[in-house]
């Protein structure tokens, strides 16, 4: 007998906190990774679909997830990855693109990239806010960003490149 | 040949080339020649294991015998790989791994652009996200086959070595047997006849700005779609299965 005693808006109240693991100001709702929850007399299923095919956060953030749903009582918590549809940079939203740039990292700046050079050009620096930037890698820390730097202020920063 | 036996044939010959070039590209992890190229290549390889993990998966689902990805991963010996032996040939120099990357994910663009179209869902969501990635891979590997093949003496005869080794590989990756017909009546696999003139309009415009030359002999290597493989992928896999061949079923 599993009963669930929280509603889908509970549930996905509470996911909604979880902190993206690499970008920690952002959760996993405001970058688009949590889909939905579905309750069933199995229990609650989350779904999830991830930024990058191999990302390694997705490890992490599903274990955040059960930890998270068991405190609230919730024990039968399986979470599903769904690649379709195929997750984009469209689905960050303005307030978590403002907060990632607080945060030191540039956030994507058109977000329908039809050519990696095409997206790469009129990246702002998350400090100074200037325009003369370069790329300095297309691939950084993680899968998601990449390395510049500021021809202004010369600091070096990352760009979560447009997907 | 059912086409329950079809579908799981493709859907491994799709993990295993993401599974096979992943492992290469790892080898460079701290041999890179420098931080950002590490960093970049260990990100492609990163790509591929995810995509080889769905598609492992799924492979594992449509065989129906329980398997998860990491048994399909561990468990196989070099002649049940469906990969193309282009995905398994050594890192060679940095021209040499530079080249290969050109070969495949020029392929690959074309190949996934076309798979996202395929009526089987599951094939078609994992191609779309994989096709994002791909592009990537190709602007990367594009910009360093023209750098270093138009640079200096040294450079560009690496590259034009690169290109004269990997040639006969290049090939395969339109080869289409059973399985293929099967699937492309149904609508889920692609026909790659389709690609080849568009792939080798895209790396003739590439190695043309590299100054590089396209080999004249057309002796193409074949096998991997019955498993048949070169010297190296039995290495490679001694390293990456040892683990489980060792202590079968080890968890940490």
């Amino acid at each position: 007998m599993v009963a669930v005693q929280h509603t889908r808006q509970e549930i996905l109240g509470y996911l909604s906190e979880i902190a993206d693991p690499e970008i920690p100001v952002i959760t996993i709702e405001e970058i688009g990774m949590l889909r939905d929850v579905n309750i069933s007399d199995q229990g609650c299923e989350v779904i999830l679909t991830p930024t990058y095919t191999g990302c390694p956060a997705m490890g992490i953030i599903e274990a955040d997830i059960k930890a998270l749903l068991h405190e609230k009582g919730i024990e039968q918590v399986t979470v599903k990855m769904v690649y379709n549809p195929a997750w984009t940079t469209d689905w960050i939203s303005e307030e978590a693109k403002i907060k990632m740039n607080k945060y030191g990292i540039a956030p994507p700046k058109h977000s329908s990239c039809g050519s990696v050079a095409d997206a790469e050009k009129h990246v702002h620096c998350p400090r100074c806010d200037s325009q003369d930037t370069e790329v300095v890698s297309r691939f950084g820390a993680t899968a998601c960003k990449a390395l510049y730097k500021c021809n202004s202020c010369k600091e070096p920063f990352e760009y979560f490149k447009c997907h | 040949m059912t086409k329950q036996e079809a579908l799981f044939k493709y859907t491994l010959r799709l993990g295993d080339n993401a599974l096979i070039l992943s492992q290469r590209l790892s080898e460079w992890c701290s041999n890179a020649p420098f931080i950002e190229e590490d960093l970049a290549l260990t990100n492609f390889a990163l790509d591929m294991i995810g995509r080889a993990q769905a598609f492992l998966r799924y492979a594992g689902e449509i065989e129906g015998k329980g398997k998860m990805e990491d048994m399909l991963a561990y468990r196989r010996s070099e002649r049940q790989y469906y990969n193309n032996q282009i995905a398994e040939q050594p890192n060679g120099d940095f021209a040499s791994t530079m080249v290969r990357q050109l070969f495949v994910s020029a392929f690959e663009m074309y190949f996934f652009a076309e798979l996202q179209n395929s009526k089987d869902a599951t094939i078609a969501a994992i191609s779309a996200k994989t096709l994002k990635e791909v592009k990537y891979h190709l602007a990367h590997a594009e910009d360093w086959v023209i750098r270093l093949g138009d640079g200096t003496d040294e450079s560009h005869n690496r590259v034009q070595k690169a290109v004269n080794d990997l040639w006969m590989f290049t090939g395969e990756q339109f080869e289409m047997d059973e399985v293929d017909n099967l699937l492309i009546a149904e609508g889920i696999a692609v026909d790659l006849d389709s690609l080849r003139p568009l792939w080798n309009n895209y790396v003739e415009n590439i190695l043309k700005t590299a100054t590089a030359e396209i080999p004249k002999d057309e002796f193409m290597q074949t096998g991997s779609r019955k498993g048949i493989h070169t010297e190296h992928l039995g290495h490679l896999l001694s390293e990456m299965q040892y683990l489980q061949r060792a202590y079968p079923d080890a968890t940490w």
